[in-house]
């Protein structure tokens, strides 16, 4: 397929880096902006394709997260199993949470304050519940064996982070060259127009979010493993439901690669931003929040979007002169 | 006469207090163009929406193929063989013409390859062959109405429900598209229009029912139809048929 190879090359020179730059801070910040692409590519899947903007993807990375590190503190279940435990468990949520919104076929706004509540819920309920470890979190114990999904180089945790990006991004491809995509992209196109045309909207939206709910809650049991600490407002913290929606919207909604392209764009200008206005308390959240609104205005399709943009303007314009001649002689 | 694909017995539908279809009743004989006409606000495209399971009727059955279908959710009235155009054209705006006929095809072929296939040649077949690669939205009146039906084709309807694909067409556009039209009959699908370009539907339809004020008042050949003093006054108003009677008279 030829969509996997501009995947190939992205996944093959990203794997390079640690071989290249071994400084532990760049790794962690790359680290975590691929984290932040996957979560994104979750939400992408349900937002980009699917049009349902979801404002609490916290709910799926929360659960992913807790699953993981409860059950290995608290049942002693390895921490491999646990991962996969916690991606089913996040797809779990989701299914409960879409099964209820779209049958009370919630869409637009509704659809966003309505999983930005359940997300709260979790956050409420997590920090009380005394299984979660409640206010104090839960804390999983330092093992740096590769049995207990916990490694000493920084560079390991990198490349198994990329590779859940890659198997998100083939995901994506695939998805769009799926029926399944197709239908999905028509509901967020036109639910009445899918429907007349034999799409179970509902259940089309249910499998998105489903899938949507597993990739990010992979990034939150990852997150599990790579900081050993959560707790409510980490894990259900709206800060994901957001990172999880702008790396998208910010790279391009709707796009393979808008979700990777958005984080390493958002992280980047963020750690500029700071290095810039340095220890002054909020000026970097001040220079972020105007960056997101030059992007909604001026590229609403974000990095992609205007790229794509860009090129065509170019073709048609190339076109248009090529034309001009033969336009006059017919007239 | 053929035995019906669609029969519609006797349905209602009211939205609040407005009685929008009053019983009307309707049956759409296997291979064969139906037309349903009737002054503006008459309830036509209400039925459609019935009969697709857009609405669900307040009395009344449908019959399809013998099944009753009453209620039934649209996307499985698609499956079964029911496809519809929409009146405003609905196209997937993001999408490209073909991508828009493709999530029709993909109905009847999961894979990517054959859905492909078979909408570039429904493409071909409506006139869209060099617009496939062209987003939906740069496509004129002519080519969307165009487009509505391709999509409606690719899912291989049975029964396919016109909702006024010539409105808006200017006198050669329609003159093109009928007989896209009338080649949809001969391939054996069975088609209700409903159509305000009288011309279209007398030559078109065998069979023409008008519906006014939520009521079917005449069914009929389209002759027949025509000269039925009910539909002339349904339609010019109060007195109008014997009007015209009186200065034809003369």
């Amino acid at each position: 397929m030829k969509g996997l190879l501009p995947i190939a090359i992205v996944v093959v020179v990203l794997a390079s880096v640690p071989l290249i730059v071994h400084s532990n801070v760049v790794l962690n910040f790359l680290v975590v902006t691929l984290l932040i692409a996957l979560a994104g590519q979750g939400w992408n899947i349900l937002g980009g394709y699917g049009g349902q903007y979801s404002f609490g993807h916290a709910a799926f990375f929360g659960t992913g997260a807790y699953v993981t590190g409860v059950l290995q503190v608290r049942f002693g279940v390895n921490a491999w199993v646990g991962f996969a435990a916690g991606i089913a468990g996040a797809a779990a949520v989701g299914a409960f949470i879409g099964g209820l919104v779209f049958r009370a076929r919630l869409r637009g706004s509704y659809f966003a304050l309505v999983t930005l509540a359940f997300a709260e819920v979790l956050r409420i309920v997590a920090s009380v519940a005394p299984i979660t470890g409640a206010g104090v979190g839960t804390l999983i114990k330092l093992d740096l064996h590769a049995r207990s999904f916990q490694f000493e180089s920084r560079a390991v945790f990198y490349w198994v982070i990329l590779a859940l990006v890659a198997v998100s991004l083939v995901i994506a491809e695939m998805l769009e060259r799926s029926r399944f995509g197709a239908w999905l992209i028509a509901v967020r196109e036109n639910e009445y127009a899918a429907m007349a045309l034999g799409v179970d909207v509902s259940l089309v939206k249910l499998g998105a979010m489903v899938l949507s709910a597993a990739i990010t809650g992979a990034a939150g049991c990852f997150y599990a493993q790579y900081f050993l600490f959560i707790d409510a407002g980490i894990a259900y913290g709206t800060w994901i439901s957001i990172e999880a929606l702008l790396t998208p919207i910010i790279g391009g909604v709707g796009t393979v690669f808008g979700p990777l392209l958005g984080a390493l764009v958002v992280k980047a200008f963020g750690e500029s931003a700071k290095l810039i206005t340095g220890d002054a308390p909020g000026l970097d959240l001040i220079a972020y929040g105007s960056a997101l609104v030059l992007v909604i205005a001026f590229a609403p399709r974000g990095v992609i979007g205007a790229v794509a943009d860009a090129r065509n303007w170019v073709i048609r314009r190339s076109m248009a002169v090529r034309s001009l001649p033969r336009e006059a002689s017919r007239g | 006469m053929a035995e019906p694909l669609l029969s519609v017995e006797r349905v209602s539908h009211s939205f609040g207090g407005l009685l929008a279809v009053n019983g009307a009743s309707l049956s759409a004989p296997a291979g064969r163009i139906t037309g349903l006409i009737g002054p503006n606000g008459a309830g036509k495209t209400t039925l459609f929406a019935i009969i697709c399971g857009f609405l669900k009727p307040c009395e009344g059955a449908i019959y399809y193929g013998g099944k009753d279908i009453t209620g039934e959710p649209p996307h499985r009235l698609a499956r079964h063989g029911i496809a519809r155009t929409f009146q405003i054209v609905q196209a997937f705006g993001g999408l490209s013409v073909r991508e828009n006929i493709v999530v029709g095809a993909y109905l009847r072929h999961p894979a990517r390859g054959a859905a492909l296939t078979a909408a570039d040649k429904i493409g071909c077949e409506v006139g869209l062959g060099e617009m496939l690669d062209q987003p939906a939205t740069t496509l004129t009146v002519a080519g969307s109405k165009r487009l509505e039906l391709a999509r409606a084709l690719a899912t291989e309807p049975k029964l396919l429900l016109l909702d006024e694909v010539l409105a808006g067409l200017n006198p050669s556009e329609i003159r093109d598209f009928l007989p896209v039209i009338r080649g949809l009959c001969d391939r054996g699908i069975t088609i209700i229009m409903i159509e305000h370009v009288m011309q279209a539907v007398m030559s078109l339809a065998e069979r023409v029912s008008v519906l006014a004020e939520g009521r079917i008042i005449a069914a009929g050949s389209p002759a027949q139809v025509a000269a039925d003093p009910a539909v002339v006054e349904a339609y010019l108003g109060h007195g109008a048929a014997a009007k015209l009677e009186a200065t034809h008279g003369h």
